[in-house]
């Protein structure tokens, strides 16, 4: 069997799954279930000064639902732990005694101010807790503060907090970023300069998850009114994965280590999001979705998956994806391919015929001899990939890659070398090949 | 009318079709739309259910993200015949029954069928999920290759005791080779699966060796650390009527059997007219498989009503859809001999429940029948377990065990249908195996 053990800023953990900081992990009582349940660590839900905040008392989450009741994606308007710092910071240090091979990472948000964090470090240390996660990330409650989200979306105040905590303390420093900003590289690189010695993300993203047509208010909504909170969950995924990619290829962090979070459902979730440079992963609305046995899913799942590739431990495969991620422009404009519908499998429901006919190429014919029946017509498919999305039927539609002859669309041969935009004749800027 | 039993009712063709697999695997497509209706439950009741606790939310997730080798794993842990089970087990009165998803829609998850999906993707890769704990030098004899017997010697291999299992007839496996449905285990699933069962090592089959005439009890107690016995139900009871002698009435066990080990199945010889004796699974298995031999006529006579039948709702509709005609309240009294001197026709007493008591009404009517199939249970042979030096307590006609499964003698164990109190059905043999080994492990181990 594989060994799914990971070293991440020298803090070691049997498995690369940690749940992230938030309910799950507010309080001994859930942290030593998780424990006992499997997870290889936890980010404790994000410490701040006393006197410690306030909840709301009306509902915190909101959620989009599939009509299977499926939950698709959560977002809540829940703040930092309402709990006293003193009562938090004793329960890490019993927990960290008790579970020592696991991984117990602090969160921690106070306000920018060097003497509130220089006064919080000591405490944390004193907890033996492996390390620290700055919370830059919370996009309601706190933001309105001058704290989370607001301090994460300015690269010199990410900067100036990363330094002060390096400087205050020997805990490897991790600085947890916002998705509510246009350029992650931004402050993913400010962290970087402030000392941090790894970034995690994503954080929330803004969200109003519905309305209430009946009261004509945000649902969900608290003696009548709703605010904006953050969104998490399976449908965050995409984005995570693309703000994880942007940092994990630019040259100025390319080498900076990654825990990544948002939408980790699945073994093949956190594999994807490792490949694409995450040292560990981070699980939250999953472990709320479905409960703390879902790691047992995820570690047999990246086992197994190893096993059958014969990856013996994981940083063997963390980043294999980053080179292949690349720019529009180096994409092989040769690259030829056509869609291509497997008869037995088809059921015949026509959702790729119509959406072809009604919105790119018309390149699907509905019917042959008087019947139904779903073709591709080589001389209009331009390879989009739209009826392969919508088709209900797994692998029912590939895509083929034309090697040779002619595409019968453009009438050009097939040219099998590569050949990007940058060279591309129709490009006014293009540069002379060699 | 003489008697008409014959083979070569239908043609080759389609008898191959009327036997073809029951519930055929589930497509990718299939698997995954039926494994997204699981709301991997909390403390999930359909795991309650199971007999042997498979973790059935953990596999079908599994078989969701993609691992149906992990979600096989997550099954032959807990039960190690999961192939098997997932073609046998009555599901609509065990884990099916009740799924949440049957309180929500009246239309329980196929976990049954999502097991088999998984159990068969990881066998068709041929490689044993399991490996041997280091060798303890503990020897174990098992009596019986059924379900029961295999499911513990498989147990204590993995926990590293070597295990020799002694099998009267010539092929392990039990009921699973010889007494299942021929459509519910088809492509010789059973021989299949215990060969992949025993690929894990350290199992010696011996067949054609049987406890009470080839080896005694004694000898094994002397022999080995640790006894087993699986002997399952040897015995069939009888009507005790009339004409039950009479060329043409037959045991259902056996006419299965025959049907379950003949080369060519459109060869076995069935009845015109078959009138089948029971209310139990045996007598629903061979009523529908005498009507897919091609019987023209086949009733299934049962003395109570149909929800006291044992045969479940399901396995009832099944014979229905098949065109076994199914009649309640009624006893058989005769069974009469034609003028060839074999059995043409049974009669019956039309019965009634009375303060909870089964009597006659009165009522008498007969039915035509070349062939009468005695389904109305089974029984245990003591008979093997007669040694000079050792004793098992017998309960109600079965072996006598304890929830560990140990019987009343220090050394020996039991379990499946020969062991009082079960279920008789394979998924029970495989746990009562899986327990008794369990057992025996921590008895030689001092574990
Ligand atoms: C016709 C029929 C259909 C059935 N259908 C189903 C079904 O669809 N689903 C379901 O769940 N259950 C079904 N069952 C019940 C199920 O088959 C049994 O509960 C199960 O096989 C019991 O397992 P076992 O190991 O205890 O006994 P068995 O399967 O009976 O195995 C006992 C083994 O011990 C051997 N043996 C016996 N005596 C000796 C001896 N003296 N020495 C050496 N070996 C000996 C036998 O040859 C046999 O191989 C059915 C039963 C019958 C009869
Ligand atoms: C109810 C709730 C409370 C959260 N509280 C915190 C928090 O205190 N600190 C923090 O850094 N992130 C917090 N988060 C964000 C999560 O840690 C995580 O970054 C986000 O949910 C994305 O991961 P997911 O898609 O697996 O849920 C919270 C999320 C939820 C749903
Ligand atoms: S969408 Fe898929 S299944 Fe439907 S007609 Fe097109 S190819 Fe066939
Ligand atoms: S072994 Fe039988 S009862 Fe148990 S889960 Fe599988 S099909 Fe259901
Ligand atoms: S009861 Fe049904 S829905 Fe719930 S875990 Fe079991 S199979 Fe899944």
């Amino acid at each position: 069997m594989a060994n799914l053990q990971t070293n991440f800023l020298g803090i070691k953990s049997p498995n690369p799954f940690w749940l992230a900081s938030a309910p799950p992990t507010d309080r001994e009582v859930n942290v030593t279930r998780a424990f006992k349940a499997g997870w290889g660590g936890v980010v404790w839900k994000t410490l701040g000064e006393d006197p410690h905040i306030v909840n709301v008392n009306g509902p915190r989450y909101g959620a989009v639902h599939s009509n299977d009741r499926r939950l698709i994606g959560l977002n809540n308007i829940e703040l930092i732990t309402d709990r006293p710092l003193e009562v938090n910071l004793r329960e890490i240090k019993a927990v960290k005694k008790a579970w020592p091979d696991r991984a117990i990472v602090v969160s921690l948000m106070v306000p920018c101010e060097e003497q509130a964090w220089k006064k919080i470090l000591p405490l944390v240390e004193e907890t033996g807790a492996d390390g620290i996660e700055l919370n830059f990330g919370c996009p309601h409650g706190m933001s309105e503060r001058g704290m989370g989200a607001a301090v994460g979306q300015v690269p010199e105040y990410v900067e100036m907090v990363a330094r002060w905590c390096k400087q205050n303390t020997r805990m490897p420093v991790i600085v947890k970023l916002t998705p509510n900003i246009t350029d992650v590289r931004q402050p993913a690189r400010a962290a970087k300069n402030g000392g941090a010695d790894a970034v995690s993300l994503i954080n929330t993203i803004n969200s109003v998850m519905g309305v209430d047509l009946d009261i004509m208010a945000p649902s969900p909504h608290i003696d009548g009114k709703g605010t904006h909170g953050g969104y998490c969950g399976p449908a965050v995924k995409p984005i995570a994965l693309s703000m994880v990619s942007e940092i994990a290829r630019d040259p100025e962090t390319k080498d900076l280590p990654i825990s990544a979070i948002g939408g980790i459902t699945t073994w093949r979730d956190a594999a994807e999001f490792m490949a694409m440079g995450a040292g560990t992963v981070q699980v939250c609305t999953a472990a709320m979705t479905y409960g703390f046995k879902i790691v047992e899913e995820m570690k047999s799942g990246l086992s197994d998956w190893m096993d059958e590739k014969g990856y013996t431990s994981v940083d063997q495969f963390v980043g294999r994806a980053v080179p292949n991620v690349t720019d529009w422009q180096y994409l092989n404009l040769n690259y030829v391919v056509k869609a291509r519908i497997d008869q037995e499998s088809c059921i015949k429901c026509g959702r790729c015929h119509i959406v072809c006919e009604d919105t790119s190429h018309q390149a699907i014919w509905a019917e042959k001899d008087g019947q139904r029946h779903f073709e591709v017509n080589d001389a209009e498919c331009v390879g989009c990939n739209l009826c392969v999305s919508v088709c209900p039927v797994e692998d029912c539609i590939t895509m083929e890659h034309l090697t040779d002859g002619v595409d019968q669309r453009t009438g050009q041969k097939i040219n099998p070398d590569y050949g990007n935009w940058t060279t591309h004749p129709n490009n006014p800027m293009r540069v002379a090949a060699e | 009318m003489p008697s008409d039993i014959r083979g070569d009712r239908l043609s080759p063709a389609e008898v191959e079709s009327n036997f073809a697999d029951l519930h055929p695997l589930l497509s990718k497509h299939e698997a995954y739309v039926e494994a997204d209706r699981c709301y991997f439950c909390h403390d999930a009741p359909c795991v309650t259910a199971c007999p042997t606790g498979i973790d059935i939310p953990l596999f079908i997730r599994q078989i969701l993200t993609d691992n149906p080798s992990g979600s096989a794993k997550t099954i032959l842990g807990a039960n190690i015949l999961g192939g098997m089970c997932a073609r046998v087990c009555p599901t609509e009165t065990l884990c099916e029954q009740v799924c949440v998803r049957e309180t929500a829609e009246q239309k329980p998850v196929r976990i049954g069928e999502l097991q088999r999906y998984a159990t068969d993707h990881l066998m068709a890769a041929g490689v044993h999920p399991f490996e041997r704990a280091a060798p303890t030098g503990k020897k174990v004899a098992v009596v019986g290759a059924g379900p029961a017997g295999v499911s513990c010697a498989h147990r204590l291999s993995m926990h590293g005791h070597d295990v020799t299992i002694y099998e009267a007839k010539s092929k392990g496996g039990g009921l699973n080779e010889y007494g299942i449905a021929a459509y519910k285990a088809v492509d010789e699933f059973a021989r299949r699966e215990l060969d992949f069962v025993l690929s894990i090592g350290g199992i010696e089959l011996k067949t054609g060796m049987a406890l009470g005439r080839d080896v005694s009890l004694d000898a094994l107690v002397g022999d080995y650390d640790a006894v087993f016995l699986g002997l399952g139900l040897g015995a069939t009871n009888g009507l005790g009527i009339a004409g039950e002698q009479l060329e043409g009435v037959v045991d259902a066990v056996d006419f299965i059997e025959d049907l379950r080990q003949a080369p060519a199945l459109e060869k076995v010889a069935v009845g015109r007219r078959v009138v089948v004796i029971g209310g139990g699974m045996t007598a629903i298995d061979a009523a529908v498989q005498s009507k897919l031999l091609g019987a023209e006529e086949v009733t299934l006579v049962y003395r109570r009503g149909a929800d006291r039948m044992n045969a479940s709702a399901y396995e009832q509709s099944l014979a229905k859809e098949k065109g076994v005609v199914l009649r309640h309240w009624a006893r058989p009294e005769k069974i009469e001999a034609g003028s060839d001197g074999k059995a043409a026709a049974i009669s019956f007493m039309k019965t009634r429940e009375e303060g909870g008591k089964l009597v006659d009404t009165g009522e008498q009517y007969e039915l035509q029948a070349d062939m009468v199939l005695k389904a109305i249970g089974q029984a245990f042979t003591p008979a093997p377990l007669k040694g000079a030096n050792t004793e098992i307590a017998l309960e109600g006609g079965r072996i006598k065990a304890g929830a560990d499964r140990r019987t009343s003698h220090p050394k020996i164990w039991a379990g499946g249908d020969a062991v009082a109190g079960g279920e008789d059905l394979t998924v029970a043999a495989v746990e009562d195996g899986k327990q008794a080994a369990l057992s025996i492990h921590a008895a030689l181990t001092g574990a």
